[in-house]
């Protein structure tokens, strides 16, 4: 039993119970040679799995997702389990409330095993910036398994869970997924609310499911999208239509954007991504070249927005009320500086000091400004494809997973990395990515279906015919 | 004052807190007091991944206040972020409006001894408020009860040119919010806090001086005095050759002085952005007209109506409109009565009284305006006398009974009838012939001692208008 929809069907049948599931489930976790999860919650896990069995004997099963274990990336919070977001920072930190999707998932009946690893705050493309521990790919150990939401990406690689909730703000939802040969949606931004996500850059971030199968994802993101009061920019649009998942691609016009197929790209990526609009017309879509022609800013932008927002939104880590403070200031300065500097890694310290001078009086104009106005360009390029196509399909990464510690040294170097990922965030869209090849050493090759805001459906339901169309199959080693 | 040949020239920045029942942000309640960060909700404690949510009666307050203050209302303004580290600002910046405020332009009026002034304002914008330290021996405690709290800040133009206009500025402008409910008008409790900007300039300078903005002025001598010796210091300044530092000053009421509390070099660097986590504030086509239409008759225009409609005098219309239910009940009495001086009468005098000595206010007020006028009539139809008139107010005060029950009660109606008040002056002129014959021989005066005589044969209750009548027929006879 490996996806989530195998999970639920055999719980519904009463093959297995949900209390079986999660031990299983808790068991090979413990034994996880990857350091998927940071945090194990056993007991909680345990509980809910009990309780789902209960309502299920009752005939009260509240859908797809009762009873089948899920993981959550460890920046969202989670009442009483401690929520790192991977940092020193929040070492310990147990949150008193829950976030709105890990209240939505608990409302669903699913058995929330643990918290997953992550760069801390979100802040990576491999997952070794976390302050914890380094995560390994399912599918070669020796490699990084993308990030930030490489640990949830790795929790459902190496089968320890059904689906896991990631976030991603620059493509670390869907970079990881194609590097374990997953599928990973970031949703449109305001389809599923941030109430109770560590912020990293606000005007960026969504939470989004990682699983085996598009019609998994599709069911995560059922149980989380829609409004919630408590986000004010949770949008009131309609909740995706899962109806059509299996509708086909017959005449769906897909885009193929030149400017993705970037300097640098490995030659059997390029060719993969090639491949898959080849088997799209195969199934009756139409497939054009289209031009994004400010995707070559993207990155820039996103490297001065992001920032600009994270050293906002981590001002509230202070050592006075919550975190890590250091040991006895001698002044507030102290307190601060010494907390700071204490609390948060290399990473989140260069994307903190790039945003405070990128804002500052004097320089505010020059970058911060400038990189709005860019990014509203980025926006426009995609409303006028989105006027001719219906779905764009490029690589997610331009490269197949590196090995750890290989980009380490060289933070622009990584930065690259998000290059075919990023203007998804910036422009709003729903993207996915999904496994569209094998490369000659058997990694996955990720391909990114991007939408129009708010059209999961067009871009769920092209994926779901890709995903049979080509049948892929990726498996951890130690064949578990 | 400064010197002759300088003018003082002050900005004022006023924060006066929201009337609402929760944050800004938050559903945290607003209470003032209560024990430590008692008041507060994971959202105002700024703790990892919460997100604002706008209250929306904090917004309709704040355009009140812009509509009273005559302000254009922005349909789109815009949440910012400002930033700075100190341990009552939770989230480590404060989410204000910055670039698109909700209220624009606008302006105060109010009287001085030279007449009428106004000021222009800049603009009014909606911002959330911080907590405060509490310092115990070595040790800094953080509350954040306050922190969220609404609050717009009302900044006017560099249009005030003495301290005695900024004190008459201020008050105006508390009248102003406290009368269309948006303020409690509280100093001391710091719902209604003041900054000012002060520089000073030759009368025949053409640009103003380099400011200072003054902090802790927490009353309205404090304004006045503060405004003054901070003029002072900038003129000796100037004068004994020096130049004057932008910065930010605090006034130690203690030394009645100004002192340095940050320089400009000093001074925080905001880097104010949009706030990504709350979408630009838009508003409907009616919301502003709604508001508009339900909006009462301000302070100024009410004065001139009792002034011109009314028939009251100035100082009248001044003390009836100093709070705005004392006023309206005022009008409502009026409206019953159909007269205005009477009414006015009753308000300034007893009802003020007895207000005063229960320490209650005009709400809990027991007697409706039709009770109210109930007693004007019966005065005027002689039912009553004027002292009894006092007496049944007070009981109407107390309990609210009916006019006529009290009347009845207290055995307060007068005797009209000639037949009883002609046995009673028949008596007291038997009574006393010598004085019959001293009135007859040229005394008048000696009819108020028979009114009296006859008065206490009455016991107190015959009318004495028609008692004087019958007297004067009598003794002439």
């Amino acid at each position: 039993m490996k996806t989530l929809a195998q999970a639920a069907a055999a719980l519904a049948a009463g093959q297995t119970s949900s209390a079986a599931l999660t031990a299983a489930c808790l068991e090979r976790a413990k034994a996880d040679p990857f350091g998927a999860f940071l945090t194990l919650d056993e007991p909680g896990a345990l509980a809910s799995a009990q309780a789902s069995d209960a309502r299920r004997r009752e005939g009260r099963a509240v859908g797809p997702l009762d009873g089948v274990p899920l993981s959550l990336k460890d920046n969202i919070l989670t009442e009483g389990v401690v929520t790192t977001a991977g940092s020193r920072m929040l070492e310990g930190f147990r949150p008193p409330y829950d976030a709105t999707v890990t209240a939505r998932l608990k409302a669903a009946g699913a058995v929330l095993l643990g918290k997953t690893n992550l760069d801390e705050f979100g802040m990576g493309s491999s997952t070794e910036n976390s302050a914890f521990q380094k995560t390994k790919n399912p599918l070669d150990p020796t490699r990084t398994p993308g990030g930030s939401s490489g640990g949830s990406a790795a929790s459902v690689a190496a089968r320890l869970c059904f689906g896991s909730l990631g976030t991603d703000t620059g493509g670390s939802i869907r970079q990881p997924a194609a590097f374990t040969g997953l599928v990973g949606l970031k949703p449109s931004w305001g389809r599923v609310s941030r109430f109770g996500v560590v912020a990293y850059a606000s005007s960026l971030d969504q939470v989004g499911p990682l699983a085996h199968t598009v019609e998994d994802a599709a069911t995560l993101l059922s149980a989380i999208e829609g409004l919630d009061p408590a986000d004010a920019t949770s949008s009131t649009a309609p909740k995706t239509d899962l109806s059509m998942l299996r509708s086909g691609v017959r005449g769906l016009r897909v885009g193929l954007p030149k400017e993705f197929f970037v300097d640098g790209m490995d030659p059997e990526v390029a060719a993969s991504v090639r491949a898959a609009a080849a088997t799209l017309v195969s199934l009756g879509a139409s497939v054009e070249e289209v031009s994004l022609p400010h995707t070559r800013y993207a990155m820039a932008t996103y490297y001065v927005l992001a920032p600009c927002e994270a050293s906002s939104n981590l001002g509230r880590y202070d050592g006075v009320r919550f975190g890590h403070r250091t040991t006895d200031p001698r002044s507030l300065k102290a307190l601060y500086e010494n907390s700071r500097a204490e609390g948060f890694g290399p990473e989140v310290k260069r994307r903190i000091m790039l945003g405070t001078f990128a804002l500052s009086a004097g320089y505010a104009d020059a970058y911060y400004r400038k990189a709005q106005q860019v990014r509203a360009l980025i926006r426009r390029d995609y409303e006028q494809v989105f006027q001719r196509v219906d779905v764009v399909l490029s690589a997610t990464s331009p490269v197949l997973p590196w090995r750890l510690g290989e980009k380490l040294d060289d933070p622009l170097a990584m930065y690259l990395m998000d290059v075919l990922t990023l203007p998804c965030n910036l422009a709003g869209l729903p993207g996915l990515s999904l496994p569209c090849g094998r490369a000659s050493n058997g990694l996955p090759i990720g391909a990114q279906l991007l939408g129009r805001p708010f059209d999961e459906g067009t871009v769920l339901k092209t994926a779901y015919a890709l995903e049979a169309a080509l049948g892929l199959q990726f498996a951890p080693t130690g064949g578990v | 004052m400064p010197r002759a040949d300088y003018q003082v020239v002050i900005g004022l920045e006023v924060h006066a807190q929201l009337l609402t029942t929760s944050k800004l942000f938050s559903g945290a309640s607003t209470s003032f007091g209560g024990a430590p960060n008692a008041h507060t909700s994971v959202v105002c404690l700024g703790l990892p991944g919460v997100l604002p949510v706008v209250n929306r009666h904090a917004i309709e307050l704040a355009i009140r206040a812009g509509l009273a203050l005559e302000c254009r209302i922005a349909n789109v303004s815009e949440w910012s972020r400002k930033h700075y580290f100190y341990p009552d600002l939770p989230k480590g910046y404060q989410v204000t409006q910055y670039e698109h405020p909700l209220c624009l332009g606008g302006r105060v009026v109010f009287d001085t001894p030279e007449g009428e002034k106004a000021v222009r304002l800049t603009r009014i914008h909606v911002e959330e408020d911080a907590g405060k330290l509490v310092h115990e021996g070595a040790a800094s405690l953080v509350d954040l009860n306050r922190a969220g709290t609404p609050l717009i800040e009302i900044v006017s133009e560099p249009e005030l040119r003495s301290a005695d206009d900024a004190v008459e500025y201020l008050k105006a402008l508390r009248d102003v919010l406290v009368w269309v409910g948006v303020n409690d008008g509280n100093l001391e409790e710091g719902s209604f806090r003041c900054d000012a900007n002060v520089s000073v300039m030759k009368h025949d300078a053409t640009t103003f001086g380099t400011r200072c903005e003054l902090k802790n002025l927490n009353s309205f001598r404090f304004i006045k005095q503060a405004i003054e010796v901070e003029a002072q210091r900038h003129v000796e300044l100037l004068e004994s050759g020096g130049v004057v530092e932008q910065e930010t000053r605090l006034f130690d009421p203690q030394r009645g002085e100004t002192r340095s509390m940050r320089s400009k070099e000093d001074a925080h660097d905001y880097r104010y952005f949009p706030e990504p986590d709350l979408p630009p504030l838009v508003l409907g086509a009616g919301d502003v007209d709604s508001i508009r239409e339900a909006l009462p008759e301000l302070p100024r225009a009410r004065r001139a109506r009792y002034v011109t409609s009314l028939g009251l005098s100035a100082y009248d219309a001044q003390v009836l409109t100093a709070d705005r239910a004392f006023s309206d009940f005022f009008e409502r009495c009026v409206a019953e009565a159909h007269e205005a001086k009477p009414v006015a009468n009753w308000f300034m005098g007893e009802l003020s009284r007895l207000l005063n000595e229960t320490n209650t206010t005009v709400g809990e007020v027991k007697f409706s305006p039709a009770q109210l006028a109930a007693l004007l009539r019966a005065v005027k139809d002689g039912v009553i006398s004027g002292p009894g008139a006092k007496e049944v107010f007070a009981e109407l005060f107390a309990t609210g009974k009916d006019v006529q029950v009290i009347i009845d009660e207290k055995g307060l109606a007068q005797v009209n009838d000639d037949g009883p008040l002609l046995l009673a002056i028949e008596q007291a002129l038997a009574e006393s012939p010598k004085n019959v014959e001293s009135y007859r021989g040229g005394n008048t005066k000696i009819v108020g001692y028979f009114v009296g005589q006859v008065m206490k044969k009455l016991g107190g209750k015959g009318n004495p208008k028609r008692i004087n009548e019958l007297l004067v027929e009598k003794l002439k006879g």
